[in-house]
């Protein structure tokens, strides 16, 4: 029971984009289209998960005083992997993800989730932690990316849509559009849990690594 | 050198392809510091500052060390890393020596390891195949349309801060708003590369 909750939080109660609000720059950048928003989404779980499984599995190996070395040589390893897989076979994939692909070793999701979760438990419950923050991070870019495709282009999955292909709003694909309907997004998860959504001091933030160093946690935690 | 080519780079990363506003690289930073002029300011030349140094460090070990040696699928976690220790360094050496310096950016500067618009610009100064000066161009270019991104929006901020916006818009959507409002702005600037010579 404790295992499915560990599997199902990062879905939706702590869905790492919507809720948490961590990862915003490929939240925005790669959400044009849905194929995109899905690669993407694979692609940071992979990472996702390699990294929670080494981290957990070396978590009394790591001194802590350089765990955040650590964290990050493994983390952009395991970018580098993801990389080189999606440029052998997903090339079409490669170019339009572009900068973004190499971009998944600073994404702050990786970091709070290693940070905060793979650090302190067993495997197995990290395994889980990150297909479900990476489901999370999905879905979320997959919604964000529906709005955007069948509103700007006209389209889902590259299937064009009947009537909306004529008439649709460019500006959804680009980057105002983004910003909106990301807005949007958040407004309506307000709306849903009214206002309940998160503690901002205990997530998000505090669960960067820089948070020791960065002074703002203190103060109010960067975001609010 | 070609002049009016560095021209050409210089206004399309202040302006044309503005990192936050255009490319989405350095969003956090963006929403988060964006709070008061004063720390705006100082994130914003932090960041030009580091972006600077990163490309003079990394494009000759790109080019000379990872390159030359086929080793070139290398970069991210080798550019991860001396970033990462350059910041250090940085912080240690204006700690020592310049400490009104250090009181200002020193907040600043542990943020700029895991920013992704440091690595953005190290790693698209080498898959553009940029030259060197093109690098530092581009470099300065992009820290400097961070900075007036950043400083545009923290007034724009202060003005919606007081205002009354529907109650689930409250905090991080309306914010997200009027930074689609200011990207909607910086869309005018659409061309102005293109035109710059005639």
């Amino acid at each position: 029971m404790k295992r499915l909750k560990t599997l199902t939080r990062g879905i939706i109660k702590e869905n790492p984009v919507l809720v948490l609000i961590l990862g915003t720059c490929p939240a925005l950048a790669v959400s044009t289209q849905a194929e995109n928003a899905i690669g993407m989404g694979v692609a940071t779980t992979f990472v996702l998960l390699g990294s929670n499984i080494v981290i957990s599995l070396l978590r009394n190996m790591i001194p802590s005083k350089v765990r955040i070395p650590c964290y990050i040589i493994l983390i952009a390893s395991f970018t580098v992997l993801a990389e080189m897989a999606v440029e052998a076979y997903a090339y079409t994939l490669y170019q339009s993800l572009g900068i973004f692909l190499p971009l998944i070793a600073v994404n702050c999701i990786i970091f709070a989730r290693a940070e905060m979760f793979a650090s302190k438990h067993r495997t197995f419950d990290s395994i889980l932690d990150a297909l479900g923050s990476g489901a999370g991070f999905t879905l979320a870019l997959l919604a964000i990316a529906t709005i955007r495709e069948v509103f700007g282009s006209g389209s889902w999955f590259g299937i064009s849509l009947p009537w909306l292909s004529e008439h649709n709003a460019a500006i959804f694909t680009l980057a105002p559009g983004g910003f909106i309907v990301f807005a949007c997004f958040i407004a309506l998860v307000n709306k849903i849990s009214k206002g309940q959504a998160i503690k901002k001091t205990e997530f998000g933030c505090a669960g960067c690594p820089s948070a020791v160093a960065c002074g703002k946690v203190s103060q109010k935690g960067c975001e609010s | 050198m070609d002049f009016r080519g560095m021209i050409v780079i210089m206004m399309s990363a202040v302006l044309v392809n503005n990192y936050v506003l255009r490319k989405f690289l350095g969003v956090c930073p963006f929403l988060g510091v964006s709070k008061d002029i004063k720390s705006s300011m100082g994130m914003g030349i932090a960041i030009m500052f580091v972006m600077l140094l990163a490309s003079v460090v990394t494009w000759p070990i790109q080019t000379y060390l990872l390159h030359a040696n086929g080793l070139g699928f290398m970069r991210t976690v080798v550019f991860i890393l001396v970033i990462a220790t350059l910041v250090q360094i940085v912080e240690i050496v204006l700690k020592r020596y310049i400490p009104p310096l250090y009181d200002a950016l020193g907040v600043y500067l542990p943020l700029m390891t895991t920013n992704c618009a440091i690595l953005a610009v190290t790693i698209s100064n080498v898959s553009n195949e940029l030259t060197f000066a093109q690098s530092m161009v581009n470099a300065f270019g992009s820290g400097l349309g961070f900075f007036l991104a950043m400083v545009l929006f923290t007034s724009v901020r202060q003005q919606t801060e007081a205002s009354q916006p529907p109650e689930p818009f409250k905090g991080m959507p309306i914010t997200l708003i009027s930074a689609a409002i200011l990207s909607m702005a910086f869309f005018a600037f659409e061309g102005v590369v293109e035109n710059l010579f005639g």
